[in-house]
């Protein structure tokens, strides 16, 4: 079996770093980081994504095929992303006038 | 009424093939060829393939949500910083870990279900969906406090001052992600607990159905690790 090369002990590492990412996560959220917050959260839990995704979901020793189809799932938010960000964040009313009456 | 039409030549055929094939030797875990595959390796690639198209539907689905949340939280900073701060940080941290644990231990009982270990995959997968049912336990606690503070939109918003309007829109996206995520969860525990059953009747076949539980619940997991920095940290 392809996957038969995760063991339980892999999945308490995988585990013991995603706690240690978390743990990592509200430190990051106490420092005054400014307007760091946002991109280092987003890294983080991009790590912890692919942490679940690779071992607990075993993409790692998964077949070529699986890994395409994943792979395309997270391309496909990326394009969604890219774009629309970059047309907001590239419009020349920037910022937009605030919401109210 | 259509009626039905006699069986075409090959079908036949191929029902002899199947008939005088050999039965291959049955797996520890027990599972069942479906006769459209070849052997349990392509079944299981084959659920495998579908399980992550179905899984890409979902990311989509929640991703579309998550960007209309960014795209505002570029609009509206401010607001959404009101709205960070208002959320319950030790419950978003709390369920984090709850869901992280539950997700550990659901590897644990697919590893068990390849070995065809029945009964810690029964324990197992009632311990995932306990730890998915305090996950939903601390997030109704959450909603309760919220809605006690005013933290819910309509007539009577009040939180945010001059910001009100802004902030109240943090809170319907706050509501729509966290409530879509939790209606997942729900999902996610009744199948693992129907998984359960199966398991503890002796009556499952073949590891497949646990692990693609697995995958749905690992996703589930994921959504919400999302949703953590973005709904309860400071940068959100």
């Amino acid at each position: 079996m392809a996957d038969a090369a995760i063991q339980p002990k892999t999945y308490y590492r995988v585990a013991a770093a995603l706690m240690g990412l978390l743990a990592l996560t509200m430190l990051a959220d106490a420092l005054p980081l400014g307007a760091l917050h946002f991109p280092v959260a987003m890294g983080i839990v991009s790590a912890k994504m692919l942490l679940v995704v690779l071992f607990f979901m075993h993409v790692k020793t998964g077949s070529r095929l699986v890994r395409v189809f994943a792979g395309a799932g997270l391309f496909w938010v990326l394009i969604l992303f890219a774009l629309t960000l970059a047309d907001y964040l590239a419009r020349g009313n920037w910022p937009p006038p605030p919401l109210g009456p | 009424m259509p009626t039905l039409a006699p069986p075409a030549p090959e079908d036949r055929s191929a029902a002899d093939r199947a008939a005088t094939a050999e039965v291959p030797p049955r797996p520890p875990s027990g599972a069942v060829l479906a006769e459209q595959f070849d052997d349990l390796d392509q079944q299981r690639e084959a659920d495998t393939l579908g399980m992550w198209v179905f899984l890409a539907t979902e990311v989509l689905l929640f991703s579309t949500l998550i960007l209309g949340f960014v795209v505002y939280r570029f609009l509206y900073p401010e607001a959404w910083h009101v709205g960070t701060e208002h959320t319950k940080f030790w419950i978003g941290s709390a369920n984090t870990a709850v869901l992280l644990t539950s997700s550990l231990v659901m590897a644990l009982a697919v590893h068990a279900a390849k070995e065809a270990r029945w009964k810690a995959v029964t324990w197992l997968l009632v311990g995932t969906a306990a730890l998915g049912a305090l996950f939903l336990g601390l997030k109704g606690l959450e909603y309760y406090l919220d809605l006690h503070e005013g933290f819910w939109p309509g007539a009577g918003f009040d939180v945010g001052g001059p910001l009100r309007q802004q902030v109240e829109l943090f809170v319907v996206f706050y509501y729509c992600m966290t409530g879509l995520h939790a209606l997942h969860m729900t999902i996610g525990i009744g199948v693992v607990l129907t998984m359960a059953i199966l398991a503890h009747r002796g009556t499952m076949r073949g590891h497949m159905h646990v692990e693609m539980t697995g995958l749905y619940w690992h996703l589930v997991d994921i959504v919400w690790l999302f949703l953590y920095p973005l709904l309860y940290l400071a940068g959100g």
